[in-house]
């Protein structure tokens, strides 16, 4: 087994704002997005982050990505610790999320250009791998086009191509196909399986089944901040069907919750 | 790093110059707008509360004595016509027939001529304070009548000749009016020019969600905030010289002293002294605006938590409006914003001192680094960063 990205015992609490309690109808001040999460993703593969909203899919990409710190454990990712040294692991890896935008004022050309310099990329490089992207997205066209008039698909596909200027290794990908039209959606799915043809290692969270099942070959079920299953695709579902086993879990929690 | 930080400058001033409309709300209408607003209101004030050279006061009289109206004969802007007592004169004054109505007591002459001192006559002067015309009358008759009665009992004289007597120098009058009007506005200008771009700078790309996107690249956090500060610094600073100039261009106008004030007489010393105390004084509001930028969700509330920064601010700038003399004890000049309004001060008047000029400096130089890494670490905060 040789897994590039790592993750030992994280846990994360966040503390919950007044307005938050009242929003969320609870008197605890915190909340545990994810507790003692522990898993390996291999070199070249997709793993597939599967959840219902609010069980801490975002919370672990985020922590990965070393936007936020997990309270305890530690994430290893290309070899570095995303807890003692983001600065390399930012540099190993693309992240993409709905959070992340880019600013509206600029036009793709420019942005394209702007994140390639924070990372270092040559210019003959740059100007390659843009040139590439651009074209595989149909960006081109639009490359002097304020970003602001730019489709919601268009600017996703531009998101996408901005999260991978520096050629990453590992690719975190946050419900990427999400709000997209079927068309653009399809663009995605089939650029990531090329990504991982490449040799690519792609982390994605999603709670949508056909996804994980077409994209995938190893998926991690997320329930309430707990790893309920981790495995291959037919491991997981133990002979029943991704959707069917995942509501039986999701079951078996909140009965013993309750 | 260096390249980083430059980079996110060119980012940063590309986004104020690529837009028509921030550049020409930020940069062209402050300046423009200043000239114009105070240079109208300066011709406006003298036009309202003065008449013009050429005109002459009608006043009436009743009782004039022989002595007077061969003095008033002498003096071309007064037209006297004499009227058939108090009642006739009034009526005439309230229809603005008149801007004045002396009524001298009878047998003047007679009576000056006695110079008993239990014996003095009174001359009465009426007119109408709320017409210009009328008030100056009043104005000029008393002056006209305390030099006729000097030149009845004349016994000395002071500075009765035409020599300069006033020895203060074009440049002493430019710098007593510089120096008290203008660390106030440029204060202001700073400020303004300062909250239309910090906030946006900050608050705007965490409610917009695009700084999330700029801190998972490998650019450490001190980098982002070295290269925001010092961008939105540059566009403050350009803002602050429109201003500045619009000011100084309108100014003679404004406090009436036009053709007595004039700015050349400053060397290029007092302009590097200047630009250096105003640059070092921009990137302390910068800092401070941009930490409390930081801590807003949003653009809006982030000018709203930095209003009382400003209230205070214009509180510390006013105190060189009150003729105190600018303190010299350098410890005074360790007090941030106080010390920069000072140091203006004592700049536009000549009277500065180098030591404490180099006080404000490095303090607000040393206190915009601290702040700088304060910044820094509130980048790094997520509490302060993904706050909704």
């Amino acid at each position: 087994m040789d897994e590039i990205l790592e993750l030992k015992n994280v846990s994360k609490t966040f503390r919950l704002s007044a307005k938050q309690r009242k929003i969320e109808h609870t008197d605890s001040k915190l909340r545990v997005a994810v507790s003692d999460l522990s898993f390996g993703v291999e070199k070249g593969e997709i793993f597939g982050l599967l959840g219902p909203n609010g069980a801490g899919k975002t919370t672990t990409l985020r922590m990965i990505s070393t936007l936020i710190r997990p309270d305890s454990g530690d994430i290893i990712v290309g070899g570095s610790s995303a807890v003692s040294s983001p600065w390399d692991v930012r540099s190993k890896i693309g992240f993409l999320t709905s959070e992340l935008k880019l600013e509206d004022f600029f036009t793709p050309n420019y942005i394209y250009d702007f994140f390639s310099s924070l990372h270092n990329v040559d210019e003959k490089v740059r100007d390659e791998r843009k040139q590439f992207l651009f074209e595989k997205f149909g960006i081109d066209r639009f490359a002097e086009v304020r970003i602001a008039n730019l489709s919601t698909g268009m600017k996703q596909k531009l998101s996408i191509a901005v999260s991978l200027v520096h050629d990453p290794e590992i690719i975190i990908f946050d419900e990427p196909t999400n709000g997209l039209d079927v068309i653009t959606s399809r663009t995605v799915t089939d650029f990531l399986l090329e990504l991982k043809s490449r040799g690519k290692t792609i982390v994605v969270s999603t709670h949508i089944f056909s996804l994980v099942e077409k994209l995938c070959d190893r998926v991690g079920i997320l329930i309430d901040g707990v790893l309920v299953a981790c495995g291959s695709i037919e491991s997981v579902s133990d002979g029943m069907s991704l959707e069917d086993r995942f509501f039986d879990m999701y079951r078996k929690v909140m009965d013993k919750r309750q | 790093m260096k390249s980083n930080v430059i980079t996110i400058i060119r980012k940063e001033l590309r986004r104020f110059f690529f837009d028509p409309r921030l550049v020409i709300s930020t940069l062209i209408l402050p300046g423009l707008l200043i000239y114009l607003v105070y240079s109208f209101m300066g011709t406006g004030f003298t036009a309202s509360f003065s008449t013009p050279d050429t005109y002459v006061y009608k006043v009436d009289t009743v009782n004039v004595p022989e002595s007077i109206h061969g003095y008033f004969d002498g003096i071309y802007f007064v037209d006297q016509n004499e009227v058939d007592g108090y009642n006739a004169g009034k009526e005439r004054l309230d229809a603005g027939e008149s801007d004045a109505l002396i009524v001298f007591p009878e047998g003047f002459d007679e009576t000056v001529a006695k110079r008993d001192p239990e014996d003095i006559p009174n001359i009465d002067i009426y007119y109408n304070s709320s017409r210009v015309p009328s008030a100056e009358a009043y104005t000029n008759l008393v002056r006209i009548l305390d030099s006729y009665e000097k030149s009845i009992s004349n016994v000395f004289d002071i500075n009765n000749t035409e020599k300069q007597y006033d020895l203060s120098t074009q440049k002493e009058v430019t710098s007593k009016v510089f120096s008290m009007i203008l660390p106030m506005l440029i204060m202001v200008f700073l400020f303004s020019g300062c909250m239309s771009i910090a906030p946006e700078s900050i608050a705007g790309e965490k409610e917009r969600g695009t700084i999330a996107t700029l801190l998972v690249t490998p650019v450490s956090r001190s980098e982002i905030a070295i290269g925001k500060i010092l961008s939105v610094s540059f566009i403050a600073l350009l803002s602050g010289i429109s201003s500045a100039a619009g000011t100084i261009l309108s100014l003679p106008k404004l406090v009436g002293l036009s053709g007595q004030v004039d700015a050349s007489g400053y060397g290029i010393g007092d302009y590097v002294f200047m630009l250096l105390v105003i640059l070092s004084t921009i990137m302390v509001i910068v800092s401070v605006m941009s930490i409390i930028s930081a801590f807003a969700r949003t653009v809006k509330e982030a000018n709203t938590a930095v209003l009382p920064l400003m209230i205070l601010s214009m509180l510390v700038s006013v105190t060189t409006m009150f003729g105190s003399s600018v303190p010299n004890d350098a410890v005074w000049y360790l007090i941030p914003l106080y010390n920069s309004v000072q140091c203006m001060s004592a700049v536009f008047g000549m009277s500065y001192s180098l030591v404490n000029v180099i006080t404000t400096v490095s303090l607000n130089v040393s206190l915009s680094i601290v702040l700088l890494i304060v910044l820094a670490k509130m980048f790094n905060s997520e509490r302060i960063m993904f706050s909704r």
